[in-house]
């Protein structure tokens, strides 16, 4: 019953969808203007649908109606209520379901907002959302079908995929990201309503999104930082990233969004790079699609195990049309798109931001080359390859390192040009911070030559960073006597854009801090120990205290409780636990992690005897992981005070 | 628009179409073995699952693959906790019986699992009627570079691997390689 009328919501949202997109052209070439308010109701209307649609799949799971495919592919009785509801994106089906539905609420809240702006721009970016909203209608009535009927209806189902139910994080990651991806079609839809339009010679394309891609942005970052954490928190192996093809996929578009944020202010400023910057927003959502494609069609080999089927097929033929169309579009208007203005000195801000474009975009053809290149190589050569870390991380550490210097340049450096004292004033005194933190990573016993780059350049960026905040501070404390507290507020307030991304770099370095510490000063030991035995690493002791087990509704846990210990003193305790669920081979650990400002303690069971005589503990110290979690916090806040309305920031409200 | 430059830059991506189309009629899981030709590397390994009459080996004979010397060898890898184990089961052990009184050797290699386990096993699943072996630290299992369970080694009478089947095999495919094995060795 529920199946039916969402599947009927769907087919209609498909109808209605399909008008929308017709009644836009029809309404400009033929002049009908009043036919464009239909085209809007359409986005309204398919956004109703699919809420019904996906309102109607929360409902079976909740009520266990095994009638559904979907229900009964991934609920079970067992499952605790709150991993029911987000199982909704815990499998292929579900999660197009998803994807349909934050993309038709995209576009209705882009289009209400946006829907008395007169010319065609807003019309067209409706259309072409529109375009991709009919495209993922097509999957769910097709090979990602979730309403499907099942004819042998059984009492319970299997539960979602063991991994996705163990950690909270789980709730996060996935919406995070699906958030950030779909958002990325917002600017993109816009670009090719301008060019569409023919209103690309003006920037309002780039003005009317430049909050939905800092949006998305913000989102596809917390997303990516939620997924290092839960691989962190979840599979016990102690590591964070491993360039596996699905991490890679979220990663790519980053790195092209990122340019993006950057690029889009020398256009913003100086009127240059505007192809570039259609450019980069094309291609972003082009490899967000083409992300999905790679993770969900089983092209590429991943530790992340999808089901595939005819589902591959289809997004090829949609990448096929979106890359072809939107490139032949993109290449037709070049030459409208002149720049404005021209690079006047090497040594200007502008001129820092192309190279920061340059390097992010060759990082991101470096990662997208390392996923692809098994593809290809089998398809050229006949062999199988497969490219790991050692590859990346020898490709992108220059990269990384390169960035992480510019960071600290680019805000230093004003527009247009400086002069030669200006530099000097500017540049050298973040020598300071990148002397301080040299010596740091020296006495802390790095001795790999990019750690020492990276914990040099990183200081030389944090110390720019925050010396703009100083010296915008300090003017307004001489200038109007503000106290400091005050001043550093109205200082944001006042140009949230730039300071803003100031909070961002330095979530960056934070991040970038974490990873180059834990990366270099990471330890561990392994041992086999009975109750009342301890095992140590780096001035910590654990003693086993006891082994345990539970038995859960869905799954049954085996736990070891160590003690902290402090000298003779308990300090604590640790309980990392492995889980096992029926219908899983190898149980899914959950290790314990005990985190201070300098770095986690981080415990994992790895094995144990099954009358609890001993247990074998892993224990790694993982030196400022933390500063990851907390630098992506940063970036995120850094996102937030770009993004919000004026007004917010600027206190004028604690003045009254 | 300029249509020639759109036609141009379009035509870019034409390749990479074509490589995922291509990509797309792949496994990218399926990893060829450089193992097929080389001489399969030698074992010795008790028999703890007996098998039926006329196939069956004493508990606790040793298996030799020097006393198997011309005869073609199928050597299969299985575990009691293994999934798709449960889908060939039933064809190995019916084909090893068509097989009887041809120089042909069939044997089980548990691996990963408690002799125990594969006992009961194999009593859940009907019996099996060639033997099987263990494997004591899977030794065998890594001589043989074995990726998963089931896998399946093809071995001539000269004692040189002919083919590794991963995943579970069929019927075809047994017969296939077991009859070109004996007729190559006829010869």
């Amino acid at each position: 019953m529920t199946g039916l009328l969402a599947h009927d919501s769907i087919l209609v949202s498909m109808a209605v969808v399909l008008f929308g997109m017709i009644a836009v052209p029809v309404a400009v070439r033929r002049g009908r203007r009043d036919l464009i308010p239909y085209a809007f109701a359409a986005v309204y209307t398919n956004f109703l649908l699919i809420t019904v649609a996906a309102l109607s799949m929360v409902y079976a799971l909740v009520t266990h109606d095994f009638s559904v495919s979907y229900v009964a592919q991934v609920g079970s009785r067992e499952t605790p209520l709150f991993y029911t509801v987000i199982s909704l994106w815990g499998a292929l089906e579900g999660s197009i379901l998803f994807w349909a539905w934050v993309l038709s609420m995209y576009a209705a809240v882009v289009v209400w907002v946006n829907s008395r702006r007169p010319g065609n721009l807003v019309p067209y970016a409706a259309a072409t959302l529109l375009f991709v909203s009919f495209f993922f209608a097509i999957l769910l009535i097709g090979p990602a079908d979730p309403f499907g009927v099942v004819k042998n209806v059984q009492p319970d189902g299997p539960g979602p995929n063991p991994l996705l139910q163990n950690h909270i994080l789980m709730a996060i990651h996935p919406p995070l990201l699906y958030l950030g991806y779909v958002g990325m079609s917002v600017p993109f839809s816009f670009a090719v309503g301008a060019m569409l339009s023919g209103e690309v010679e003006n920037d309002d394309w780039m003005r009317i999104t430049r909050r939905w891609t800092l949006s998305a942005w913000a989102l596809l970052s917390a997303a990516i930082i939620a997924g290092m954490w839960w691989s962190y928190e979840v599979l016990g192996w102690g590591g964070y990233w491993a360039w596996d093809p699905v991490e890679n996929a979220s990663f790519i578009p980053w790195l092209t969004a990122t340019a993006f944020l950057h690029s889009a202010m020398v256009q913003e400023r100086r009127g240059m790079l505007r192809l570039w910057n259609l450019n980069l927003v094309v291609g972003t959502f082009l490899l967000t699609i083409l992300g999905t494609f790679l993770t969900r069609s089983g092209i590429v080999s991943s530790v992340h195990a999808f089901t595939t089927g005819t589902i591959g097929y289809y997004f090829l033929a949609f990448i096929a049309v979106v890359m072809l169309a939107s490139l032949a579009l993109v290449a037709g208007n070049s030459e409208r798109l002149r720049s404005v203005g021209r690079f006047d000195s090497p040594m200007s801000r502008e001129t820092v931001f192309l190279l920061n474009n340059l390097f992010l975009t060759a990082f991101m053809f470096t990662v997208l080359t390392g996923t692809l290149f098994p593809l290809a190589a089998e398809a050229i050569k006949g062999v199988k390859v497969s490219v790991g870390e050692p590859f990346f991380n020898r490709m992108s550490l220059p990269i990384i390192v390169t960035l992480l210097f510019l960071m600290g340049v680019g805000p230093a450096l004003p527009w247009k040009a400086a002069s030669k004292e200006e530099v000097k004033a500017k540049l050298l005194p973040p020598g300071i911070g990148a002397s301080l933190f040299l010596v740091g990573g020296l006495l802390a016993g790095a001795r790999n030559v990019y750690a020492l780059l990276a914990f040099t350049f990183a200081g030389y960026a944090a110390f720019a960073n925050l010396r703009e905040y100083w010296i915008g501070m300090r003017a307004r404390h001489t200038a109007h006597g503000e106290g400091w507290g005050t001043a550093l507020f109205r200082l944001i307030g006042g140009n949230r854009h730039r300071y803003g991304g100031y909070t961002a770099h330095l979530g960056i370095i934070l991040v970038a801090l974490g990873i180059a510490a834990s990366s270099t000063f990471r330890t561990e030991h392994e041992a086999t120990i009975k109750p009342g035995e301890t095992i140590s690493l780096a001035g910590h002791t654990l003693r086993l205290k006891s082994m345990w087990g539970r038995e859960e509704p869905q799954r049954s846990v085996v736990g070891a409780t160590l003690e902290v210990m402090n000298g003779a003193a308990v300090n604590g305790t640790m309980e990392p636990r492995m889980n096992f669920y029926p219908m899983s081979q190898s149980p899914v650990p959950t290790p314990a992690v005990r985190s201070g400002f300098l770095g986690d303690l981080y415990v994992n069971l790895q094995a144990f005897r099954p009358d609890g005589s001993n247990a074998t503990i892993r224990i790694i110290y993982e030196p400022l992981v933390p500063w990851i979690w907390f630098g992506g916090g940063v970036v995120v806040f850094g996102a937030l005070i770009a993004i919000f309305p004026a007004g917010v920031l600027t206190g004028r409200r604690s003045e009254a | 628009m300029n249509w020639k430059r759109a036609g141009i830059a379009a035509l870019c991506v034409v390749p990479l179409i074509i490589l995922f189309g291509y990509g797309l009629t792949r496994d990218p899981k399926e990893i060829p073995s450089p193992l097929p030709g080389h001489d399969a590397s030698p074992f010795a390994l008790t028999v703890f699952a007996p098998g039926q009459a006329p196939l069956a080996r004493a508990p606790g004979d040793t298996v030799k693959l020097a006393d198997l010397k011309g005869q073609v060898v199928v050597l299969n890898f299985w575990a009691s906790w293994c999934l798709s184990c449960r889908d060939e089961h039933q064809i190995l052990s019916q084909t090893a019986l068509d097989y009887v009184g041809k120089p042909v050797h069939f044997v089980g290699v548990l691996y990963n699992d408690e002799p125990a386990n594969g006992t009961k096993w194999i009593e859940q699943m009907g019996g099996q009627s060639y033997p099987s072996v263990t494997d004591p630290g899977a030794r065998t299992a890594i001589d043989y570079g074995l990726y998963g369970v089931p896998e399946t080694y093809f071995l001539d009478a000269n004692g040189r691997i002919a083919y590794k089947a991963t995943g579970p095999v069929n019927e075809r495919i047994i017969r296939y390689l077991v009859d070109s094995l004996m007729a190559v060795a006829a010869k």
